[in-house]
């Protein structure tokens, strides 16, 4: 499985590294907004991705900068029957589909997910309003879920909905990142419900808007111009980067 | 076509072309930078020190602006283009002012001009407010000092803060956080140079206004300076 990632990320990475060098027909962030601030969102793009070819990793801390108080914004407590009947049963009967384009469609309960490989990473959470805290994060990392529902050759971005409404995407260079994972922990306990319960993402080099709560669906697939307003995530149809590495 | 001045009396002195043009565009990238950049700041009008900072953690400083969550979605935006545009012409101009010889023959202030005399008697006639053309007729050393402060210290200092902002980039390069001391450091440093280049504008606008507005700004439109090189 480790080997399959391995292969997967570097097919990724030298597939992205070849698509926002040359440009041209398929710029590699095909969310770009046909105005000027496509050009500034494909610059910052491309020479990020050029920065981070070798795939470092965001800078990891010791549990003692973890922060006291871990700021909340956005949905705290989703409002809906699902989830609420979801809570009440300590999410035992939550499941996270994995879709599209994969060998083998299905859905992990959380105890499956927690089954697997875990990594547990201290970072920085850097919030596009201004703010950052610092939060010890333990989950499986995506590219773990997504070999094991065997990710297909075609498939270039990874889509994740949310219990609340949000959704957005991520180019394999960013999916199948290692720290990029599937957190059910924080801080040594169970993820809280305002911070994204059961299970939340981490991107981590990028801003936290990347970093959805109460994730709800796992899709794999080979382009995303066709869902929601065709700029690769919801918040990018409010006029916000796709790209959120500034 | 070489170099600009060399022999010339001063009402032959023009801005050259390059001057001009990075000169406007350098300026319009700035005022865009300063207005989103403010927008942004309203949805944390606060600094801190460190690596971290929120609301719901005690602030170095809270600035006298009203909170506003909404506006860092255009802000943004409009923050990081200009900043593209800001980045690459001054790379330009910094390129074309070592090429060509202007930084050294205009922007470096002569060994004379920085004895402690000389620029305490600088210092001196600009607190009384008292205009007289420089000793070269072309900018005088205070003139020098801040145009070279701005070029080489403080523009980078905001581009290199901002970067150390991008989750990104720090973690290709996470030497700027130690740099900088953290985040929020960058992030309070990026405000106080910002604020510093904000009084730099002030006061370069207001030595235009306070010589020969029409014919200063005649000089860098049109390159058809007249002595506007004896501007303070």
């Amino acid at each position: 499985m480790s080997a399959l990632t391995r292969r997967r990320l570097v097919l990724g990475t030298a597939g992205f590294g070849a698509a926002g060098l040359v440009g041209g027909c398929d710029p590699g962030a095909p969310q770009l907004r046909p105005n000027p601030y496509g050009l500034s969102d494909w610059l910052t793009f491309a020479g990020q991705r050029l920065l981070l070819a070798r795939q470092p990793l965001a800078r990891e801390f010791g549990p003692e900068a973890i922060s006291a108080v871990f700021p909340t914004i956005n949905t705290t407590d989703p409002d809906d029957p699902a989830y609420r009947r979801s809570k009440a049963a300590g999410f035992s009967d939550w499941r996270l589909p994995v879709t599209g384009l994969v060998a083998r469609p299905g859905a992990f309960s959380l105890a499956e997910l927690k089954a697997m490989p875990a990594r547990t990473q201290i970072t920085l959470h850097s919030c596009e309003q201004g703010w950052s805290a610092i939060g010890q994060w333990t989950g499986v990392p995506l590219a773990q879920v997504l070999a094991a529902a065997g990710m297909r050759p075609e498939a270039r971005y990874v889509v994740i909905r949310t219990v609340d409404g949000w959704w957005d995407s991520y180019d394999l260079f960013d999916a199948l990142h290692p720290q990029t994972i599937l957190a059910y922990g924080m801080n040594g306990a169970d993820l809280p419900v305002a911070h994204g319960a059961p299970v939340r993402l981490r991107v981590e080099r990028q801003l936290g808007y990347k970093s959805l709560k109460y994730l709800s669906s796992i899709e794999a697939v080979d382009r995303v111009d066709g869902i929601g307003h065709g700029r690769g995530s919801m918040v990018a149809g409010l006029g916000f980067s796709w790209y959120a590495g500034i | 076509m070489m170099i600009e001045t060399t022999g010339r009396p001063f009402s032959r002195v023009r801005h050259p072309a390059w001057v001009r043009l990075t000169h406007w565009t350098g300026a319009a990238a700035t005022l865009a930078l300063m207005v989103s950049g403010t927008a942004i700041l309203l949805a944390l009008p606060k600094l801190f020190w460190g690596e971290t900072g929120s609301n719901s953690a005690p602030a170095w400083i809270t600035l006298p602006l009203p909170v506003d969550l909404e506006q860092t979605g255009w802000a943004r935006n409009l923050h990081f283009l200009a900043a593209w545009i800001f980045v690459l012409n001054g790379a330009a101009y910094l390129a074309l002012a070592l090429l060509r010889g202007h930084l050294r023959q205009r922007l470096l202030p002569a060994p004379a001009e920085i004895k402690p005399r000389a620029l305490a008697g600088e210092i001196r006639d600009h607190l009384r407010l008292r205009g007289g053309a420089p000793p070269t007729g072309r900018y005088n050393a205070l003139q020098k000092i801040a145009y070279l402060g701005v070029l080489l210290v403080l523009a980078p200092l905001i581009l290199l803060t901002g970067l150390t902002m991008s989750p990104g980039v720090t973690a290709a390069w996470p030497e700027l956080f130690t740099l900088f001391g953290g985040r929020q450091s960058a992030r309070t440093i990026h405000f106080l140079s910002a604020f510093a280049m904000v009084a730099f504008l002030a006061i370069h606008i207001w030595q235009v206004l306070a010589n020969r507005p029409v014919a200063l700004m005649r000089g860098m439109i049109l390159g058809r300076a007249g002595n506007a090189e004896e501007t303070r």
